[in-house]
């Protein structure tokens, strides 16, 4: 455990009730990369993306032992504060989520509730952060019109700068282009491309070569297990584990 | 044998269908029947008077005035309770859905207590509420109609606020916290302006039944024939004055009380017509 | 930076979570008020004279309640009578058999009637049902009423709670999956059958909910009853009588007569009983409700 990363997750287990979401995982996320969380629908990749911020507490009955350390901080531990954590991290979620206010409102949200007043400031960010995501360019005209209007891919862009607008270190991605149009999800892949210089990026996705496309670090998780995770290249071409060549190979899925 | 049971099933199917048909028009006709008396009986008595106007000397025999003094009265009653109920059901309705989870102990006795105050005749209202008046010393009077109206409409308002904070998606809720708000953030920046629309119409519908509830305020409120310039003065309102009005046996006075039901009436429909078309349009920023 | 923001969401937490509280602290406010006002009587009379006796003369002392019981289960029980079939006859029609305008048509319809003030039905009670019921005995049996009357008070109060039945009922009904009814028709079943076998069934937890909300709004309905019922303290020998609801009787008497030794406690004794009989009705139709959720599914 030299070069510590920003988030490693240590022996960490969720249950809903009775049932055990994820089992003992142990686990560091590299730093200013790509890293996917792969694997078949309902084996706990969404739960282990939400508990990296803690979202996984508004679910009813969830508990949750081992930690989570973000910044060395475990972020499991009773006093600590929420608000700070997710400020830390972006989420991108399945469907873009545009808070019901206007396009300028959403992105200036985040900075504005952590304390920038200042007008031309907001602007500033909004006009920065918008341009990040090119959406500038088509939004620029309407900003104080309703992002419920927006195309469902804007709307998701929309999400990613206001996300970007906290300035975050980490981007929490939960299958951020399953409900987008293919033009739309390559937009989307291709900010990511960028952004991962600056950003450590965590995403969840069902899609194979969308990880083969996009990740430099593949986690593939099983039934609540952690099956195999290591480098992209080495994952695809070189798997250890026989599950990791049937997920592959498209035995299982 | 196999056909006469099929024509006996289409027989009961024939004869089920004529009941309903029956029962529908029925219901139908005496729900539309209410609507056409009161304009019926109330439009020939309404004069302008009636609403420009405190009753005069005699008014209550016959002679000259108006309702104006019931009119404004229940407007300010209304009025004051929603506020109340206002204040109090938001606050617990976002508590119980943001801060606590929903299926915790607190939200179920909370959700279990305002179902069972919403049973609560608005008669117990108007005498608990008398009670409590007593024990603080307040006399009949605008206050004492203001909290007896409030307690009626406060279950009325959180059951509908919570039938819709409850349907906000968590994803929204998500992608908030996400950002770093906090819950109190969360809650009167994002999802009051969610809920928006449907916390205008409960508003609506709570300040509907304030205003035409006669019970509850019949002892707290008091009556009088001038518009309350305070708190502490008396207040009459628009359905005691029907119902004292009706108690005459003046026929001048009778046709007063159409005239002041079709003025409530039309109260409650523009009420009515206004909640429906806010629940359209004001949906600018709502995501479905 | 941080800081007065997060004080800021534990202060208002701490806030919510006291009006939450309170709120919930209100029914049982309203118990011990009332528990405590009503325990005057309570102490000088015994529990059944005050609830099975007919005598009520405050002025002798004597306060029997059976007369106000009996005509409020009357009223209630008889404006249930006529509500409950007809609203559901015409719930399954208006959803089963109609569509588009006529179904949005009545639901406005009754939607509107649901938010009439109770004065407004009194007085229409007061204009159509009491005459109609006067002409039509003076028709047929040639016998002279008033019609103020029990009978009276139960139609005016059906008609109030059609619309809270049908507007519930219909919104269930709607409910219903078209899978289920599919599935029903696919195997023989007639139009009427599938409704009768399979939506009313699938249903009827819901309806039995728009039911109970019926007979909780008619139970402790004041004004229009009162209007019309005639506000006799008698029980009532046929349904052409006048009888006089407990609510009635509070609202006519209370803050007038409170000179009269216990007259105060006695009205609030009403206010009780009333209550108690709502809370209790309340928990009952939840533990039922919950039953027979579980048994269909």
């Amino acid at each position: 455990m030299e070069s510590k990363t920003h988030i490693n997750v240590r022996n960490l287990n969720v249950f809903y009730e009775e049932h055990q979401a994820l089992k003992d995982i142990t686990l560091d996320i590299p730093d200013k990369k790509i890293t996917a969380i792969i694997g078949p629908s309902g084996c706990g990749k969404t739960t282990l993306l939400k508990s990296l911020n803690r979202l996984i507490d508004l679910t009813e009955g969830v508990k949750v032992s081992g930690s989570v350390f973000v910044d060395g901080e475990n972020i499991f531990n009773p006093g600590v504060e929420v608000t700070h954590i997710r400020k830390k991290m972006g989420l991108l979620s399945q469907r873009p989520c545009p808070l019901p206010m206007s396009i300028f409102d959403n992105v200036a949200f985040g900075p504005r509730i952590h304390g920038i007043k200042d007008k031309k400031e907001l602007q500033n960010i909004v006009e920065h952060y918008l341009k990040e995501t090119s959406l500038w360019d088509d939004v620029k005209d309407r900003l104080h019109t309703s992002a419920s209007k927006l195309s469902i891919g804007q709307q998701q862009r929309l999400c990613l700068s206001r996300c970007l607008a906290v300035e975050p270190e980490i981007i929490l991605g939960d299958e951020p282009t399953s409900a987008l149009d293919p033009q739309s999800s390559l937009r989307i892949e291709n900010r990511f491309r960028v952004l991962k210089d600056n950003y450590t990026i965590v995403i969840v996705t069902h899609i194979l070569r969308q990880a083969k496309r996009l990740a430099d670090y593949i986690v593939l998780l099983y039934c609540g297990e952690l099956i195999e995770h290591g480098p992209a290249q080495e994952f695809f071409e070189n798997p250890k584990e026989k599950l990791t060549k049937e997920y592959i190979s498209g035995v299982i899925s | 044998m196999g056909l006469r049971n099929i024509e006996l099933r289409k027989l009961e199917e024939i004869i089920f269908k004529i009941l309903m048909i029956v029962a529908t028009v029925i219901i139908t006709g005496s729900l539309a029947f209410i609507i056409v008396i009161i304009i019926v009986k109330g439009l020939p008595a309404m004069k302008l008077s009636m609403i420009t106007q405190l009753p005069k000397g005699g008014f209550y025999i016959g002679k000259e005035g108006g309702i104006l003094n019931a009119i404004a009265g229940s407007l300010m009653v209304a009025g004051g309770a929603t506020l109340l109920s206002i204040i109090i059901s938001i606050p617990v309705v976002l508590y119980i859905n943001i801060y606590r989870k929903k299926r915790s102990r607190l939200a179920n006795l909370t959700r279990f207590s305002f179902d069972v105050l919403w049973g609560v005749p608005s008669i117990v209202y108007g005498a608990f509420g008398f009670t409590v008046m007593l024990a603080f010393g307040i006399k009949a009077s605008l206050l004492g109609g203001i909290i007896a109206i409030g307690f009626l409409e406060l279950p009325i308002m959180s059951r509908a606020v919570d039938e819709v904070v409850r349907m906000v998606p968590s994803e929204l809720k998500e992608a908030t916290y996400s950002l770093g708000a906090t819950k109190l953030e969360t809650s009167y920046k994002v999802i009051v302006r969610q809920t928006f629309s449907g916390i205008v119409t409960a508003t609506l519908i709570a300040f509907g039944r304030g205003i035409g509830d006669a019970a509850a305020v019949i002892f707290t409120a008091g009556y009088s024939d001038y518009i309350p310039d305070s708190l502490s003065q008396p207040a009459a309102t628009l359905p005691l004055a029907i119902f004292f009005q009706m108690g005459t046996p003046f026929p001048e006075v009778q046709e007063r009380a159409y005239a002041s039901a079709f003025i409530l009436t039309l109260i409650i429909l523009v009420i009515s017509i206004t909640s429906r078309i806010i629940a359209v349009k004001i949906t600018k920023h709502t995501i479905k | 930076m941080n800081s007065p923001r997060l004080l800021k969401d534990r202060i208002f937490s701490l806030l919510m979570q006291g009006l939450t509280i309170a709120s919930c602290l209100v029914l049982v406010l309203i118990f011990i008020c009332l528990l405590v006002k009503s325990s005057p009587l309570l102490i000088s009379k015994p529990l059944g004279e005050l609830l099975f006796s007919t005598n009520f003369r405050p002025l002798k002392g004597e306060f029997g309640f059976l007369a106000f019981i009996i005509g409020t289960l009357l009223v209630t029980g008889i404006a249930l009578i006529i509500a409950v079939p007809l609203s559901l006859l015409a719930a399954v029609f208006l959803s089963e058999y109609t569509s588009g305008f006529i179904l949005k048509a009545m639901k406005s319809l009754i939607d509107v009637l649901s938010g009439i003030p109770s004065v407004i039905y009194g007085l229409w009670g007061i204009l159509v049902i009491v005459p109609l019921i006067k002409e039509t005995i003076w028709l047929l049996f040639r016998k002279s009423v008033s019609g103020y009357s029990i009978l009276a008070g139960g139609i005016v109060l059906s008609l109030m709670i059609i619309p809270v039945i049908l507007h519930v009922s219909i919104e269930v009904l709607q409910y219903v999956s078209r899978d289920l009814r599919e599935a029903a028709l696919s195997l023989g079943a007639t139009k009427w059958e599938t409704i009768k076998h399979v939506v009313l069934r699938k249903g009827s937890p819901g309806i039995i909910a728009g039911i109970v909300l019926g007979l909780s709004r008619a139970f402790g309905e004041t004004m229009a009853v009162m209007m019309v019922c005639g506000n006799v303290a008698r029980i009532p020998g046929s349904l052409l009588d006048p009888g006089y609801p407990l609510p009635a009787l509070i609202a006519n008497n209370y803050g007038e007569m409170l000179s009269v030794p216990l007259y105060d406690s006695a009205l609030l004794f009403a206010a009780f009983i009333l209550f108690l009989i709502v809370v209790v009705f309340n928990i009952i139709s939840r533990v039922i409700l919950l039953k027979v959720e579980r048994s269909i599914q």
